[in-house]
């Protein structure tokens, strides 16, 4: 399967916040967008979930367009974890996940679908909290939550805005090593905003990195994370280090820093 | 974290499976006490008022007709005039209005996100009730002859200016829901803009209400205030059996949004992302509960914070599905105001008092208990 980004110009109001943006993402790939702050990469996930209808162009799936499926068969098809989600009182984690559920259910949840839930919840290591409110949880545990929701929800494509935003660094990693094998043996794909280049240089197949609402560079993370474009898009001088576990960013300076803007 | 070293101990599949089937079953549990309280209460209440009609007198009453071999007929030969021609409409339209006013609370909840929204808060109470107070003044003037003409269904006569009454307080409800809506249009308000929308919007209805006070005539006027205290004198079969489909269809209908209304409480944009369209989920929803708490409203008047009561207690005992929520708020409701509304006539008996007024003691002291929740992050 296939997410095509065509001519996609998107804004509020008479500003536009995205412009012109096209790409692709493939299933069985992890596709990461960078950027700074106000960059767009929010507005961009948002959009492709058809949570916002663009100004103009168009997001496809598989060659139709997004806006066009039908809102049950769409959500067995892409799934979206937010930056941050609500969470209801006395709602326990399973229930959470369960809702995962929502578009194979019209009213019971049957073993199957309690078995996704099961295995969800064991991927993101929150089992043990199965039976507790959500609201109980700190900001990270509830993050995995919901990512677990995704999870059980099955769909051909994960599209997550910043989901390691709220975790620490082992549940980070964990995280980006959970959805590589779930990418890997589902034939699943996946959109992720990402904040930490690091895990998108280690983690991710490709990279498109966001300055200003247009692309600024497009391609595979070794050749998308390099210096000159961390200093164009991010206003930050760094070192990109070669180690025998991997490439690393090791940020040295920012460039102005008076200056808003990268 | 909190509890993380306690929770370090690993937990199988099928612990999790075994609590996950013990909280349905608790659900159930407490459904079916619920059912069987209210049953008991309708009973008992049935027996309350200026004559005290004995508990089991009341069955005899009820069942003697229906069971003549097994049930053994009243020891008095006026109980069963007093149980079924003049409590239970009463009693019947305690349990309907109770269950109206929570389900429409729980929903309201839901829907919009906000622990404080219920018809009452959220001005449509007031709006109803204006729309029925307008009907109840100015509807012979307007309709002339045609006001008084009634139809008869299964023995009991319903007039067009009851008809008129009900219509009217769903046309009011209506606009208040209108206004509610948009204020919020765009995206969800924050809980206290919503309610003060509704606080105004109780305002404005009020006025209306008050100049029509105002400008009536002694008996009107008593008639509009005693109305407007919230009170179950008013019910007849005849009303019973106008609210009675209105509050059977609008529970079904809020029952059957039940699983959508779950996904909300991930918020809007996830809840869209499993298929749910929302906003035409919250249209519906505020419409469905327009309906049912105003034709409530237009034989009771006005009785606050059932809707808030009954769907917070039951979410602290049996959580937040409102697969369950719903029916059980219901029960709840049904058993908090017949209990009341038999309260009222006990306290100052052989008189009445109106419930509404019971409701407005035991709700307010409520809604305080519930904002001093609220600081400690209770959201919906």
């Amino acid at each position: 399967m296939r997410i095509e980004v065509r001519n996609l110009v998107q804004g509020y109001g008479k500003h536009n916040v995205l412009d012109e943006i096209s790409f692709e993402a493939e299933t069985g790939e992890i596709t990461a967008v960078l950027g700074p702050n106000g960059s767009g990469k929010s507005t961009l996930i948002r959009t492709i979930c058809d949570l916002m209808p663009p100004v103009s162009g168009n997001v496809m799936l598989d060659g139709t367009d997004v806006h066009d499926i039908d809102v049950t068969d769409f959500a067995k098809l892409v799934s979206y974890v937010p930056q941050s989600s609500d969470a209801g009182v006395y709602t326990t984690v399973l229930e959470t996940v369960l809702l995962g559920r929502k578009p194979y259910v019209t009213w019971n949840y049957r073993d199957k679908d309690i078995q996704y839930a099961l295995d969800a919840m064991r991927l993101m290591n929150v089992s043990r909290y199965a039976s507790r409110n959500v609201t109980d949880l700190s900001g990270g545990q509830r993050q995995r939550v919901f990512i677990a929701r995704s999870l059980a929800q099955c769909p051909s494509f994960y599209i997550f805005d910043e989901p390691t935003s709220a975790l620490d660094l082992k549940h980070q990693m964990n995280t980006m090593i959970r959805m590589r094998e779930v990418i890997r043996t589902n034939g699943s794909g996946m959109i992720v905003a990402l904040h930490d280049m690091n895990l998108a240089l280690n983690y991710t197949d490709r990279v498109i990195m966001l300055k200003n609402g247009r692309i600024h560079a497009h391609g595979p993370p070794e050749e998308t994370i390099t210096e000159e474009n961390i200093r164009e898009v991010y206003g930050v001088e760094s070192r990109i280090v070669e180690t025998e576990v991997g490439r690393y960013i090791l940020p040295i300076s920012p460039l102005n820093m008076e200056d808003d803007d990268p | 974290m909190i509890g993380e070293n306690k929770s370090n101990i690993a937990i199988s599949d099928v612990d999790i499976v075994r609590d996950f089937e013990t909280s349905r079953k608790r659900k159930v549990v407490f459904m079916t006490i619920l059912v069987v309280s209210c049953a008991v209460a309708s009973i008992w209440a049935l027996g309350v008022g200026g004559i005290m009609v004995p508990f089991m007198d009341v069955v005899r009453s009820l069942f003697h007709n229906l069971l003549p071999g097994i049930v053994d007929p009243a020891s008095e030969s006026y109980y069963p005039v007093i149980v079924t021609s003049y409590r239970a409409p009463r009693v019947i339209m305690g349990l309907l209005t109770g269950s109206c006013l929570a389900v429409a609370g729980a929903s309201m909840q839901s829907i919009l996100k906000n622990p404080l929204a219920d018809p009452f808060t959220l001005g449509l109470s007031s709006a109803a009730s204006c729309g029925a107070g307008l009907a109840i003044a100015f509807g012979p003037a307007l309709l002339g002859t045609t006001y008084y003409m009634s139809a008869s269904i299964w023995g009991q006569t319903i007039t067009i200016g009851w008809l008129f009454t009900v219509v009217m307080a769903f046309g009011f409800g209506l606009i208040s829901t209108f206004i509610l809506l948009s204020t919020i249009r765009g995206k969800v308000a924050s809980k206290s803009t919503m309610i003060l929308t509704g606080v105004v919007i109780g305002y404005l209805f009020s006025a209306v209400l008050s100049y029509l006070k105002y400008v009536s005539d002694e008996g009107t006027l008593k008639e509009i205030t005693d109305w407007l205290l919230g009170g179950m004198w008013g019910a007849s079969w005849s009303s019973v059996m106008i609210v009675l489909p209105i509050a059977v269809i609008g529970i079904v209908l809020l029952e059957s949004y039940a699983f959508e209304l779950n996904t909300l409480s991930c918020g809007d944009d996830v809840a869209k992302n499993l298929g749910v369209d929302v906003k035409k989920l919250r249209v519906k929803v505020l419409l469905v509960c327009t309906m049912i708490s105003s034709a409530c409203i237009a034989f009771t008047g006005i009785i606050g914070f059932v809707g808030l009561m009954a769907p917070h207690i039951v979410r602290m005992i049996i959580g937040n599905d409102n697969r369950y929520l719903i029916p059980i708020s219901a029960l709840l409701g049904s058993l908090i105001l017949v209990c009341c509304d038999a309260l009222a006539r006990v306290i100052v008996a052989p008189d009445d008092l109106p419930v509404g007024i019971i409701m407005y003691v035991i709700g307010g002291l409520f809604f305080f208990f519930l904002i001093k929740r609220m600081r400690g992050g209770y959201e919906l």
